[in-house]
């Protein structure tokens, strides 16, 4: 018995032996890089960068970029899972297909689709930017959204409704608070990626676009490998301390049901 | 009455609004393609012009044929290191369990840009790895895997845990009770697992850029080199194709799934 186990249990060590290799020793070599100068010594001057305010202004505005098109999604596909999850569509395989179909086409060449028709409309600049993110990233944003409306448990809903609650009390007390976890991963898909894109301005933007990817991407290109790992290093923190919140808020959540 | 239709009215409005919004650009895009037009707006004619010199522009045809290699490739030694992987963390005490569990989360959560220099920089140091395909498909992989590992371990749980001490003690190892009991119990997770994966290769951009060499072009590749630039009129004959291709293997894959569950359906 112990035996079979313990056999069974190898079967995840080449996985563990790959995954020490090709993920935890790059990320701790980028980890290094950060850390030090062209010439290999210790120093800090890598993320002494961020005293530069242009690095901040790079910052902020793909924080603005970001809540925006996370917003904007959130507001179209709230709706849109809504109305999928509680219609007969929701029993049409073929309609919830319909939308979730671009998930599963190339980013870049739905990117391209946005700047053969509204290049000319709106010019390269924040506000096509902005459509092109939206439109990357909405469906990631339904999946979500969709998969925990539709799975909702409809007692809740009826006990609410027949204890006299207005459709909009409904909605506030019951439909969006069991709804959250949908809401926090949809968010999650969304805002970072956003933040850590750099082909959508590179295609669609100009240089007053320029986002925190575009800025680690340059650098990476120029060959300034101990400052582009920097800014690698930044993005991975915000990355787990988002991560973390809404882990935070998730647990919460489910600790109170 | 009057108001439920009236909701309903809107709530499909609505639904017809985000579709538009989904598929305009697309078939602009695809109705696009039948005329070599320079620029959107202007029809010349209908033609099949941009397909001709589509399928004779031999940088599209190998980039595209270079995309299916690597998805196919990376995908298949993921579904089976991750399939190995997740029968292993399945059977493990809980603190190495965790811990397997969040190594694995760490590429599914990490933006792609930082994923894809941690791999340049190590391949960088290790430098007998050359970049191209060997960096390519390693990266790939190691991206691949995790889904693999989620696709799976859901199903494990399903099983019947005894099945496999039951092939032991009947004499079998370890490896072979894994080839005849595990795995055709785990097939259509795999199945999924591989899909995946193939399509997270296929969409990848940010990996395959810093992990490429000058030779290695995959459509992502090509596209965001090209796109940065201007935008060739072949390329809508390319991505129309690419469309057309991926939306016929996701329907096939859907009504694939629907006639199995039918029949499962049917039979209980």
């Amino acid at each position: 018995m112990n035996n079979s186990k313990l056999s069974k249990q190898m079967f995840a060590l080449p996985y563990a032996i790959l995954a020490v290799v090709f993920v935890i020793i790059p990320l701790v070599i980028m980890m290094f890089t950060a850390f030090v100068d062209g010439n290999g010594s210790f120093t800090f001057d890598n993320f002494l960068n961020f005293g530069n305010a242009d690095v901040w202004k790079v910052l902020g505005r793909s924080f603005i970029m970001a809540f925006l098109t996370t917003v904007i999604c959130l507001v179209l596909a709230y709706p849109t899972a809504m109305i999928l999850a509680n219609s007969r569509l929701n029993k049409s395989a073929t309609i919830v297909m319909l939308f979730v179909l671009p998930m599963w086409i190339n980013s870049l060449l739905r990117i391209y689709a946005v700047k053969l028709i509204f290049e000319d409309m709106l010019g390269r600049g924040f506000g096509l930017v902005l459509l092109g993110m939206v439109y990357d990233f909405f469906p990631f944003m339904l999946m979500p959204l969709y998969t925990i409306l539709a799975n909702m448990d409809h007692s809740y809903i009826e006990a609410a409704e027949d204890l006299g609650a207005s459709p909009l009390k409904n909605f506030l007390t019951v439909i969006l608070p069991l709804s959250v976890p949908g809401i926090i991963s949809g968010v999650l898909m969304v805002f970072m990626p956003t933040v850590s894109t750099f082909a959508v301005s590179d295609i669609l933007g100009n240089p007053d676009t320029y986002m925190f990817g575009n800025l680690i991407n340059y650098n990476m290109e120029k060959g300034y490998y101990n400052l582009g790992s920097a800014y690698s290093i930044v993005m991975l923190a915000l990355i787990g301390i988002t991560t973390l919140i809404a882990n935070r808020i998730t647990a919460v959540r489910g600790g109170k049901k | 009455m009057k108001i439920k239709a009236w909701k309903k009215v809107i709530s499909y409005s609505f639904l017809a609004l985000i579709l538009i919004f989904t598929y305009l650009p697309i078939a602009v895009l695809v109705v696009y393609s039948f005329t070599d037009a320079r620029s959107i707006g202007v029809w010349t004619g209908f033609t099949f012009e941009l397909y001709a010199e589509l399928f004779s522009d031999q940088e599209i045809l190998s980039a595209i044929l270079n995309s299916v290699i690597l998805a196919v490739t990376s995908a298949g030694c993921a579904t089976i290191i991750g399939t190995f992987a997740a029968v292993g963390i399945y059977s493990m005490k809980r603190i190495p369990r965790k811990l397997m569990e969040g190594t694995n989360q760490i590429t599914m959560l990490n933006a792609d840009i930082v994923t894809a220099i941690a791999f340049m920089l190590f391949f960088l140091i290790v430098q007998f790895i050359p970049f191209g395909w060997a960096t390519l498909i390693i990266s790939h992989t190691m991206v691949c895997i995790p889904y693999v590992v989620m696709s799976v371990l859901p199903r494990l749980s399903q099983l019947n845990p005894n099945l496999y001490e039951a092939g032991q003690d009947l004499g079998a190892s370890p490896m072979r009770v894994m080839f005849t009991v595990m795995l055709p119990q785990l097939i259509t997770a795999m199945l999924a697992g591989f899909m995946l994966s193939v399509t997270i290769s296929l969409d990848d951009f940010v990996i395959t850029k810093f992990n490429s060499n000058s030779e290695v072009v995959t459509i992502s590749v090509y596209l965001y080199n090209k796109l940065k630039k201007g935008v060739k009129p072949v390329l809508r004959a390319m991505s129309t194709l690419i469309l057309v291709v991926v939306t016929a293997v996701v329907v096939g894959i859907n009504v694939g799934q629907k006639r199995r569950s039918d029949k499962v359906r049917k039979n209980v």
